[in-house]
């Protein structure tokens, strides 16, 4: 960072962030007491066998199998539970088939999408009209369209999740907006778990991050009256994930 | 002394313990919740070396909390977020007010956020003028109900379908049928609009992540997702002591959050947030704010033993398996945090003098801490707190001054055993009635007459032959 903006902030700046700072130092320099210690000291001597850092968190979470095969299947199992929708593709062309196919189904008029190679071998194919989101996209339109259509930076087999970010997938409204949100992905984003999703984040965006990114697991959802689950309580209710998986015979 | 918050509480757990109906039908709302948790920490490789990873991982956080909260805000600052520290709740709401004046802002519309509940921010804004519209579906209904959330988690277990549709119907008409589809339904459709219309959106922080100066929010509805999409102005509200360590350490607390507030493994949204609307990006906030409250926060982390208290990722889970809890119910805690972590910080967010007798409100069953993603010890500091406010008690020091009294002097004791017989017949007809001094106690539960001989008149008989 160049010296005028560091002006311009407040770094170092108020009262209050020193006097905080300050409370936090002095509270710090007593050492936390015997009892709690004591108890710290177990919790890191239970996870203590999991030398590896970033390994210790892997080998905490769900497992899951190291094949393609078995991280589709988990994936799969995943989708189940969480009632999103998932189906596979062996190339662009079924992929666009298949979502065809949905849109016919369920009377789609018109879906939104945004700029991605990908995208542009499949959306052009569908037999329904399309808003492409771009800067300044008219906002109440997008919130008219029956689906929108995204790309994404991974798929978490572990979770049955989706990983985009807002620079990877058209911003922050078009996949939480429409009523159904519908992910194109390909197999070699499909990842095993958590850590290695985090892992991604940072490899890819660490020097330059977008504002917005987030793991999408399963449809919107609530219990909150009577814990009754209720899907589509201000995202999309249906959540679609077509994995284009080119080497299926392998 | 009872305070006035003491008195209510009483008041309050009286009528709540006897609603019998009430108290069944949280039961059954939880029912479902242990089932689930159950099976999705069965799911885990290993639950209890995740629950102690994730216990060290918030200790590490608080160790080193200053260095943390440095680089934090150093990361948000050199992506153009503006960050205020509030040593206090009036503050906080001062700043996010200044907010709203200059944005002229006329609508704001909030996801959930307890951090607001805490510095009673609605109040502040609908008093200077605001519209103010809660975007998750329970904080939604209770405002409509004029009420605070029941429980920080699902703020509107306590009411039921019939209850909320007439909320509903108050609020916006007939509503129709009072099953939840059709509720939760109506308020998407109410709420569709409030997105694109408000001014300001306004959110919590499940976690602050200092290597990277990253809010993670963590939700199921979307709602949050869209508060912090649409609007111009993004405020985020965040207790200091929600930092993280490292971007890597979301990837065990996000499931361990999920999987102890709700039983899922991961909620359906996960979001992380690291600035205002980016060259090259379509849409989001032109400006993002970060409120980083202390209000209290920086005593609890003074005491050498509460500071654990602090580790608290708010997931809910010791209050779904209090028997307190689902017997006086959230509201009677009176406070923003209710349960057994509300029982063991609210009395030091606030003060002991006033709110001590919660760390009273608890059998020290344990369950609670058994139950702690994070394994703070609850049932500890509850007992510490309890230990803390007997010391100051009028009556219980009195009682226990009489009682070594009396232990010093045997001639007295032997005197006083053997009236003791005569004391209980006497006052036997008085239980439970006005004039009996532990009234409270005795109205439902009867003591035991005194032996007819003490022991030491046994022993000596004893001895004769
Ligand atoms: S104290 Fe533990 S169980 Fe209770 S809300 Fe906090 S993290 Fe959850």
């Amino acid at each position: 960072m160049s010296d005028s903006h560091a002006a311009q902030d407040t770094r170092g700046g108020t009262g209050e962030r020193a006097a905080i700072l300050a409370r936090v130092r002095e509270a710090l320099t007593v050492p936390t007491s015997i009892h709690v210690q004591r108890d710290r000291h177990l919790a890191y001597a239970e996870h203590a066998n999991h030398a590896e850092e970033s390994d210790a968190v892997g080998g905490l979470l769900p497992p899951v199998g190291a094949s393609l095969q078995s991280r589709i299947d988990r994936f799969q199992e995943r989708s189940e539970s969480l009632r999103s929708n998932f189906l596979t593709a062996e190339c662009t062309s079924t992929a666009a088939g298949v979502l065809g196919r949905i849109a016919t189904d369920s009377g789609w008029k018109r879906v939104a999408v945004h700029n991605a190679p990908l995208l542009d071998q499949i959306a052009p194919h569908l037999p329904c009209d399309r808003l492409q989101i771009g800067e300044n996209y008219d906002r109440e339109a997008l919130e008219q369209c029956d689906a929108g259509i995204t790309v994404c930076d991974a798929l978490i087999a572990q979770t049955g999740s989706v990983l985009l970010t807002a620079t990877s997938a058209g911003g922050r409204a078009l996949s939480v907006l429409p009523p159904h949100h519908v992910v194109i992905a390909t197999a070699a984003q499909l990842l095993p778990d958590l850590p290695s999703a985090f892992a991604l984040l940072a490899s890819t965006y660490g020097k330059s991050w977008p504002s917005f990114a987030t793991i999408i697991t399963g449809p919107s959802r609530t219990g909150d009256i009577e814990r009754i689950l209720v899907l589509g309580a201000h995202g999309p209710k249906q959540l679609t994930v077509i994995l284009i998986n080119q080497n299926q015979e392998q | 002394m009872k305070t006035i918050a003491l008195q209510q509480f009483r008041h309050d757990a009286d009528i709540a313990a006897a609603d019998g109906d009430r108290r069944a039908f949280i039961r059954t709302a939880l029912g479902g919740y242990y089932g689930v948790r159950g099976a999705t920490m069965a799911s885990y490789a290993n639950y209890p070396a995740a629950r102690a990873k994730a216990a060290a991982i918030k200790w590490d956080a608080l160790e080193n909390l200053g260095e943390h909260l440095e680089a934090f805000e150093s990361k948000l600052l050199d992506r153009g977020v503006k960050v205020h520290w509030a040593t206090d709740a009036a503050s906080a709401r001062g700043y996010v007010l200044d907010i709203l004046h200059r944005r002229e802002a006329k609508l704001v519309i909030k996801s959930k956020t307890m951090t607001s509940e805490e510095i009673h921010l609605n109040d502040a804004m609908e008093q200077a003028g605001y519209d103010v519209v809660e975007s998750d579906l329970g904080e939604l209904i209770v405002q409509l109900n004029k009420q605070a959330p029941y429980h920080f988690v699902f703020p509107c277990m306590h009411l039921k379908r019939g209850e909320i549709k007439s909320i509903f119907d108050k609020a916006y008409g007939e509503s129709g049928s009072d099953d939840p589809e059709n509720l939760t339904m109506i308020a998407r459709r109410v709420l569709r609009q409030q997105y694109l219309r408000a001014d300001v959106g306004i959110s919590g922080a499940n976690f602050g992540v200092a290597e990277t100066g990253t809010i993670s929010i963590t939700e199921n509805e979307g709602n949050s997702r869209l508060t912090c999409a649409m609007p111009r102005v993004h405020v985020v509200l965040m207790g200091i002591e929600k930092i993280v360590p490292r971007l890597a350490d979301l990837a065990l607390l996000q499931p361990m959050l999920g999987t102890a507030g709700t039983g899922q493994l991961m909620t359906c949204y996960n979001s992380l947030y690291l600035g205002p609307k980016r060259g090259g990006e379509i849409d989001g906030p032109e400006e993002m704010h970060v409120v980083l409250l202390d209000n209290g926060r920086t005593r609890i982390l003074a005491d050498s033993e509460l500071r654990d208290a602090l580790r608290c990722i708010r997931c809910g889970a010791c209050l779904n398996v209090c028997p307190i809890f689902k017997n006086v119910g959230g509201h009677t805690y009176g406070v923003t945090y209710q349960g057994p972590i509300g029982a063991v910080i609210e009395p030091h967010l606030r003060t002991v003098q006033e709110f001590g007798h919660l760390s009273a409100a608890s059998s020290l069953c344990g369950a609670c801490t058994e139950t702690c993603p994070v394994k703070i010890d609850i049932h500890h500091h509850l007992l510490r707190n309890r230990k803390k406010a007997a010391k100051s008690k009028r009556g219980e020091r009195a009682i226990f001054g009489a009682f070594t009294f009396l232990m010093r002097r045997p001639a007295l004791l032997r005197w006083v055993g053997r009236a003791a017989g005569v004391i209980d017949r006497l006052a036997r007809p008085l239980q439970g009635s006005a004039l009996d001094p532990f009234k409270a106690w005795r109205q439902s539960r009867t003591l035991p007459s005194p032996a007819p001989s003490s022991f030491r008149d046994y022993w000596k008989s004893r001895g004769r032959r």
